[in-house]
């Protein structure tokens, strides 16, 4: 770093006018600065949020996953049924949802979600940055509505273009005897719609959870927990609450509600179902944002 | 101009700042001095809006820190090396802070050539030597080309060419007129770079006063220090040949 001379420094400031201000002004007071007018907003975060999410290789890895884990397992799945359709149960055939059954990867892709997530928010704490950002931004509602834009917005558009793209893909591989979904048919477009919708509702609560605990670990292990335990700790419980409970588990809503064209008996609507992940986004994001308020960082 | 009245924090059952009033004038550097333990990093924490102050208040330009309109305008802070996420280049994390408080892009390139990190700059910041991620800390301090700058250790991991680096530019920041204040356990460095000292500690102020002044009260900025501090040093080693 030797090449650096300090002697002459001009700290060059951007404002035109300005950079003459040297050394040579010696211990005057400096001229009061124009500063602009306005003041700093959520415009600002929100381009700082997605400089930063587009500048880490963990973005990029995160968006691979959701592509690969749902066109291949679509494939994966779906291409099974055309050579073992005879084979089938009656019953099997008849509860055969083309549409739905071609989002087997979304049980990886909301993970990956939920991690970008989980990421943008532990990213902060692990490296120091969070005190940069909010030196940068100190109104600390802002930093997470920022956050929450710039997630919420990309995990939407990765989510829909997805969710079209693997139902294309599953459709493709779905030929007689087994039948396959057209968008055309009554509820399939709803199911592929709410299907990307999922990934950035997931994203917005691993984002909450984030901020909430402020560990990568410690989030990751509970939006783990959330997804995969808690279906499995309602298992030992009685028929009747299970039935009560298993339809307001984020998976559950996935498979059952969002997805799901042909009804499947104990399940919210799908519209019932996306408003309770919505719900609980908004409550994620909301407890996230009174402990960033209040916490010293 | 920085101003702290009557500043209290404490955490749990350890109170880490006391009743603390101080000013920094702009014009000059001003060194904030204590031992370790202290409280200058969770001072300067709460003159940056980080850390909420039990009581009191401190203010830049009058403001307290959130109420500022464009804070990277007014003020740049270095509070910890780094402030960076590894697997960012330094000119995304700095493009990322401009973009915050609608700062050119162009002052990007222009604070790396100013700290020396112009060759670095598409490099990840996880692979910079400590003395480089204190060259990128200062120059997202300087981002916004603010009239108030604090910086919390600066001259560690630096070498000491690089120690000499930051000396020359804090001085000749402060001589355009800005307000400048380092923290340094290092009186020997502060004293070849401040005009003004803010000696605390256990949280409470000792001394606000001229190096020049506090220098000659005891021979040598050195003694004068070990004597404010010697009733508030919390972690001392045993003194050689005693047991």
């Amino acid at each position: 770093m030797s090449e650096l001379s300090a002697d002459g420094i001009s700290t060059g400031g951007f404002r035109a006018g300005e950079a003459s201000a040297g050394p040579a002004a010696s211990g005057a007071g400096r001229r009061e600065r124009e500063l602009p007018g306005g003041r700093y907003g959520l415009r600002g975060a929100v381009g700082m949020e997605w400089i930063r999410l587009r500048s880490l290789r963990s973005t990029w890895w995160i968006t691979g996953l959701v592509i690969v884990s749902m066109i291949g397992l679509a494939i994966l799945v779906l291409r099974y049924y055309p050579g073992h359709w005879a084979q089938l149960s009656a019953p099997d055939k008849a509860s055969f949802d083309p549409t739905e059954d071609g989002y087997a990867g979304l049980g990886v892709a909301q993970l990956a979600a939920g991690v970008l997530g989980i990421l943008a928010a532990t990213g902060e704490y692990a490296s120091g940055m969070i005190r940069s950002t909010l030196v940068a931004v100190p109104r600390r509602g802002l930093v997470l509505a920022a956050k929450a834009v710039v997630i919420g917005l990309v995990t939407l558009v990765i989510g829909e273009v997805m969710a079209v793209a693997t139902f294309l893909a599953g459709q493709a591989v779905l030929h007689s005897p087994a039948p396959h979904a057209t968008l055309g048919e009554p509820g399939v477009l709803r199911a592929v719609l709410m299907a990307g919708a999922y990934l950035p509702l997931i994203a917005l609560i691993g984002l909450g959870l984030g901020i909430m605990v402020r560990r990568a670990a410690v989030a990751i292990s509970a939006l783990v927990g959330l997804i995969f335990v808690l279906p499995i700790v309602t298992l030992p419980l009685p028929e009747s609450v299970q039935h009560a409970v298993v339809p307001f588990l984020p998976e559950a809503i996935a498979e059952n509600s969002l997805t799901a064209v042909k009804t499947v008996p104990f399940s919210l609507s799908p519209w019932a179902g996306l408003a309770m992940l919505v719900l609980y986004a908004a409550v994620a994001l909301g407890a996230a944002g009174l402990l960033l308020a209040r916490r010293d960082a | 101009m920085i101003s702290a009245r009557a500043l209290s924090k404490r955490f749990g059952p350890t109170v880490a700042v006391d009743s603390l009033s101080f000013e920094v004038r702009p014009g000059v550097v001003t060194g904030f001095l204590g031992p370790n333990g202290s409280g200058k990093s969770t001072t300067m924490r709460m003159i940056m809006g980080l850390d909420a102050p039990d009581r009191g208040q401190a203010t830049i330009n009058g403001r307290r820190y959130r109420q500022l309109r464009w804070p990277l305008r007014e003020a740049g802070a270095m509070l910890d090396a780094g402030g960076f996420q590894r697997g960012r280049t330094a000119r995304s994390h700095l493009a990322a802070l401009a973009a915050s408080n609608s700062i050119p892009r162009s002052r990007v390139d222009e604070v790396l050539g100013l700290v020396g990190l112009q060759d670095a700059a598409r490099r990840r910041a996880g692979a910079f030597s400590l003395g480089m991620a204190q060259r990128l800390g200062i120059a997202g301090a300087l981002l916004g080309d603010p009239g108030v700058l604090v910086l919390d250790e600066p001259v560690n991991g630096l070498d000491p060419d690089g120690i000499r680096w930051i000396r020359k530019l804090l001085i000749s920041l402060a001589r355009e007129g800005r307000t400048v204040l380092v923290s340094s356990h290092l009186i020997s460095e502060l004293e070849l770079m401040a005009d003004q000292l803010v000696v605390i500690g256990r949280g409470r102020l000792l001394a606000s006063t001229s190096v020049r002044e506090l220098a000659a009260r005891a021979g040598s900025l050195e003694e004068a220090f070990f004597d404010l501090t010697d009733e508030s040093v919390q972690y001392r080693a045993a003194e050689p040949g005693r047991s």
